[in-house]
C-alpha cells in the first residue's frame, strides 16, 4: 500500500469533522417505463471519506451513471422512484426539497460529465459559463468573477487564458472543453466532485493530461471524487478504492490493490481478463465474457450474473448471493462461489468439462452462442446438466 | 515524426496492397487545404494485420477510406495485387472494390434500421453475388453462422432488435458474404463495452484464419492494436511516425510520440506508478497549416533546430522496425541490427 498511501496520505484538515463525507444506504433507483419498472440502481452502499476517491467501474447498462446521478438528485420526472438513504455531511439528500437543491450543486458537489460537447452550452462564452456559478453562489461582482474565472482556466491548463475567456465552446477542442467542464466543477469548490467518464470521449494522451489533472486539483483542494468509468486501466492507480457494479448492485468493492490481487468476484474477474493488455504479445487470446447484460426489467432470478458466469453453480439461478465481508479486512463480495475459493474452482472445471459456453469462453475466448433467446434459462440448463453429469459420475 | 520516405516498404511482389505518396487533401474555404494525409507510403503483406493507430485528426481513418477509394485519394497510387485502384473509373472500380470491404465504427448507424438483418447480409450479393435467391440465402446464412449470429432467428428482425456487439457482428457478416481478400476495419471496436469487444476481436483472429484475410485496422486503443496487429503504423498529423513489428514497437518505442503514446494508455494494474506530472499544455496543431519539417516537433521534448528546417525521413534501425525522427530513442546500434534482418521480413512477407 505504500503507493496509495503517498496518494491518499491527506490529514484531515483542523476544523473538519472526521465522519465520512458521504454515506449511502441501499440506495434504489428505479423508472416506472411503459414496459415495466427498470431497476437501474437496486440497492447499493457506500461510504466516502474527505478527500478520498472511488472508482464505480461496470459495463454500460451497470447502474454506474444513474448512481451518481442519484447521489446528485439529477434524475428528474414523475417517473423516478428513489428510495433509501444519501447522507452527505450527515445531511439527507432525498429529504431536501427539490428547489433547495441547486444550492448544494457546484458548492457541496459537483459533476464533470462525459461529453465535453453536448455539457457545455453552444451559445454562451464560456468565460461566462464557469462565472455564472462564481456570482451565483458568492455573489462577487463581475470583474472579481472574471479574474478568478481566469485563475481557475489557468489552473485547468488552459493556454492563454484570457483570451479564451471569451471563446465559445465550438471553437475548443474536445480536451480543452472537458478542461473548461472540470473549471465549471470546480469553481465554488466542491467538497464532492462526480467524474462520469470524464476521459471516455477523449484521446489516450489527453486522457492521461485529463486525469492527471483531476488529481493535482483533488490533493490541493482536499476534495472527495467518485470517479464511474467502464475502464479498469483508468481507475487501477488512481482510485483508493473500487466498488464493481453489475445490474444495478455492488458485485465487489475493496481498495485498489486488494481488488486487483485478490479479486473474488468472477464478473470482475471476467471484466479484467477481457481487456487488451500492452504488456501482452499480440495475438494473445482475450477472455471473453458469454452473453450480455441483463435485461433490468426482468433481470434473472438469483445471481444476476449467473447466466454469463462460468463459475456459476445451480444455486446461483436460484438465490441471489448477498454482500459479505471478506474476514478482517474491508474487502466485500456478492458471490456463492467466489474466485479463488476451492468450490469456485470445482464448479468452473465442471462447466468447462461439460462445454457450458460461460466456462469456454473464459478458457479459449470463443463466443458463439451469444445470440437473443432465454439465455438464461439456457444456461441454467446447461450449468444443472454439468452437475448432474458430475453427480453421476460420482456415484 | 513528419515522416516520409519509402524505406519500411518490402519488395512490391511480397505485398498484396502497396499505398505509395497517399495525398489525401480537403478544400477548407478561403482557399485553405486541409492536409488530412500527406504522402504516405504502406504496405500490406497477404494474410496479414496491419494496424494503424494515432489521436483523433491523424489521419488514420481518411486513409482507410482512401484505400477503399471513399473518396480517391488527391494523389498517390494504392495497388492492390499490382492493380493502380486510383486510376481505375467507373464499372472497373466497382469491380475492383469487391475485393475490399471495410466494417464501421459504430454498428448500429451503419445498419439500415429498416432493413431485415437477411435482407442487410444479401445486399452486397444482389449486386455482385448469384442471382438464384436459394443460393444467396444459403450463403447469407452460412455467413451469420460463422459470426455467431443464429440465421434462423437473426434474418427476420431488424437492427434495433439486438445489441452493439451483435450489429458488429451482422456489419462483419455484410463484409465477409463477398469473400473479400482485405478487410478494412474503422475503429470496429471503440464503441462497444470490453467485454463485448474481446468478443469481437477473437472472432475477427478466428475469420482470418478462416477466410484468409488481409486485415488494415485502424484504431486509437493501443492495447487493441498490438493485440490483433502483426505490424503497426503510427500516424500523426497526416504522417507516419513509425512502422514497426508490433511486439517490438510496443517494447522499444523508437520515436517519441510512439513512446508517448504508450506512456499515456492506461495499464489496469495498480502497482504501476502514474506519472502525475504531465499535464500537456496546448493542442493538437491544425492540419490547415501542419508545422513545417518534423510534424510533431511542437510537441517533442526532444526538438531542435533541424526538427524544424528538414522532414524526417524512415531509417530502419531494427529488424522490420523503421522510424521517421531526427532524435530516435533507440538507435539501430542499440538494436544490434543484424546483418540477417532484411532476410527476415522478405521471407516473412512471402508466408
Amino acid at each position: 500500500m505504500a503507493k496509495s498511501d503517498t496518494k491518499t496520505a491527506r490529514l484531515v484538515p483542523p476544523g473538519l469533522p472526521n465522519e465520512p463525507l458521504l454515506q449511502v444506504k441501499d440506495l434504489k433507483t428505479h423508472f416506472q417505463v411503459p414496459a415495466g419498472i427498470v431497476r437501474a440502481v437496486n440497492g447499493v452502499s457506500l461510504t466516502l471519506d474527505r478527500g478520498k476517491t472511488l472508482g464505480v467501474v461496470g459495463e454500460s447498462g451497470s447502474g454506474k451513471t444513474v448512481l451518481a446521478r442519484s447521489i446528485m438528485r439529477l434524475n428528474l420526472g414523475d417517473h423516478v422512484i428513489a428510495s433509501g438513504s444519501a447522507k452527505f455531511e450527515g445531511k439527507e439528500l432525498l429529504d431536501i426539497p427539490m428547489s433547495d437543491m441547486p444550492d448544494l450543486w457546484g458548492v457541496e458537489m459537483a459533476m464533470v460529465f462525459q461529453d465535453p460537447m453536448t455539457s457545455l452550452n453552444p451559445v454562451v462564452k464560456i468565460g461566462r459559463q464557469v462565472t455564472e456559478h462564481i456570482r451565483h453562489h458568492h455573489g462577487t461582482s463581475k470583474s472579481d468573477a472574471k479574474d478568478a474565472a481566469i485563475a481557475l482556466l489557468k489552473s485547468v491548463r488552459i493556454p492563454e487564458a484570457e483570451a479564451r475567456f471569451n471563446a465559445y465552446p465550438h471553437e475548443l477542442s474536445g480536451g480543452m472543453r472537458q478542461r473548461v467542464s472540470i473549471a465549471i466543477a470546480l469553481a465554488c469548490g466542491p467538497k464532492l466532485l462526480f467524474a462520469d467518464e470524464p476521459t471516455t470521449a477523449l484521446d489516450v494522451t489527453v486522457q492521461h493530461s485529463i486525469l492527471n489533472l483531476l488529481a493535482q486539483q483533488q490533493r490541493e483542494r482536499y476534495m472527495a471524487m467518485i470517479m464511474v468509468t467502464h475502464d479498469l486501466g483508468v481507475v487501477a492507480g488512481r482510485a483508493d478504492e473500487i466498488m464493481v457494479m453489475y445490474a444495478g448492485k455492488v458485485v465487489e468493492r475493496a481498495p485498489t490493490k486488494t481488488l486487483f490481487e485478490d479479486m473474488r468476484h468472477p464478473y470482475t474477474e471476467a471484466l479484467m481478463r477481457s481487456i487488451p493488455k500492452v504488456s501482452e504479445r499480440s495475438h494473445t487470446r482475450l477472455s471473453a465474457i458469454a452473453g450480455r447484460p441483463p435485461d433490468l426489467i426482468n433481470p434473472p432470478n438469483g445471481c444476476s450474473f449467473s447466466p454469463r458466469c462460468a463459475y456459476a453453480g445451480p444455486r446461483c439461478f436460484e438465490e441471489a448471493p448477498p454482500l459479505v465481508d471478506v474476514p478482517g479486512s474491508d474487502h466485500q463480495f456478492a458471490c456463492w462461489l467466489p474466485v479463488g475459493s476451492e468450490e469456485g474452482k470445482e464448479a468452473f472445471e465442471r462447466n468447462l468439462a461439460a462445454r457450458v459456453p460461460q466456462a469456454v469462453a473464459i478458457a479459449e475466448g470463443r463466443v458463439t452462442e451469444d445470440l437473443t433467446g432465454d439465455l438464461e434459462q439456457a444456461a441454467a440448463e446447461a450449468v444443472a446438466e454439468a452437475a448432474a453429469a458430475e453427480e453421476a459420475e460420482g456415484t | 515524426m513528419a515522416g516520409t520516405g519509402k524505406a519500411h516498404l518490402r519488395p512490391a511482389a511480397d505485398t498484396m496492397l502497396r499505398v505509395e505518396d497517399l495525398v489525401m487533401e480537403f478544400p477548407a474555404g478561403g482557399g485553405k487545404k486541409v492536409h488530412a494525409v500527406s504522402g504516405i507510403s504502406l504496405d500490406v503483406a497477404e494474410g496479414e494485420t496491419l494496424g494503424l493507430v494515432g489521436e483523433s485528426g491523424c489521419g488514420k481513418s481518411t486513409t482507410g477510406k482512401a484505400i477503399i477509394q471513399l473518396p480517391p485519394p488527391t494523389s498517390g497510387s494504392v495497388s492492390l495485387d499490382g492493380t493502380d485502384l486510383a486510376k481505375l473509373r467507373g464499372e472497373e472500380l466497382r469491380e475492383a472494390r469487391t475485393r475490399i470491404q471495410m466494417i464501421f465504427q459504430d454498428p448500429i448507424s451503419s445498419l439500415n434500421p429498416r432493413r431485415k438483418i437477411g435482407e442487410v447480409v444479401a445486399e452486397p450479393l444482389n449486386v455482385w453475388g448469384p442471382d438464384d435467391p436459394e443460393q444467396q440465402r444459403d450463403l447469407v446464412h452460412k455467413m451469420l453462422d460463422a459470426v455467431g449470429i443464429d440465421p434462423d432467428v437473426a434474418a427476420t428482425k431488424r437492427p434495433h432488435e439486438f445489441s452493439g456487439g451483435q450489429c458488429q457482428r451482422i456489419s462483419i457478416a455484410r463484409a465477409l458474404v463477398m469473400e473479400p481478400q482485405l478487410l478494412i476495419c474503422d475503429e470496429p471496436v471503440s464503441a462497444l463495452d470490453v467485454s463485448v469487444q474481446a468478443q469481437i476481436l477473437n472472432l475477427l483472429e478466428d475469420l482470418k484464419v478462416e477466410y484468409n484475410l488481409t486485415l488494415v485496422f485502424v484504431a486509437h486503443d493501443l492495447a487493441v492494436v498490438k493485440n490483433i496487429s502483426d505490424r503497426v503504423a503510427v500516424m500523426y498529423l497526416g504522417k507516419l511516425c513509425e512502422v514497426a513489428e508490433s511486439n517490438s514497437l510496443y517494447e522499444t518505442p523508437a520515436h517519441p510520440y510512439t513512446s508517448l503514446l504508450v506512456g499515456s494508455s492506461p495499464i489496469p494494474d495498480p502497482s504501476i506508478e502514474i506519472d502525475e506530472s504531465v499535464v500537456e499544455e496546448g493542442e493538437l496543431p491544425s492540419p490547415i497549416s501542419p508545422p513545417s519539417g518534423c510534424r510533431f516537433r511542437t510537441r517533442c521534448p526532444l526538438a531542435d533546430e533541424i526538427c524544424e528546417r528538414v522532414e524526417p525521413q524512415m531509417e530502419q534501425i531494427g529488424p522490420d522496425h523503421f522510424v521517421a525522427c531526427h532524435h530516435p530513442l533507440v538507435t539501430s546500434t542499440e538494436v544490434n541490427l543484424s546483418p540477417t534482418g532484411t532476410d527476415k521480413i522478405e521471407t516473412k512477407g512471402r508466408t
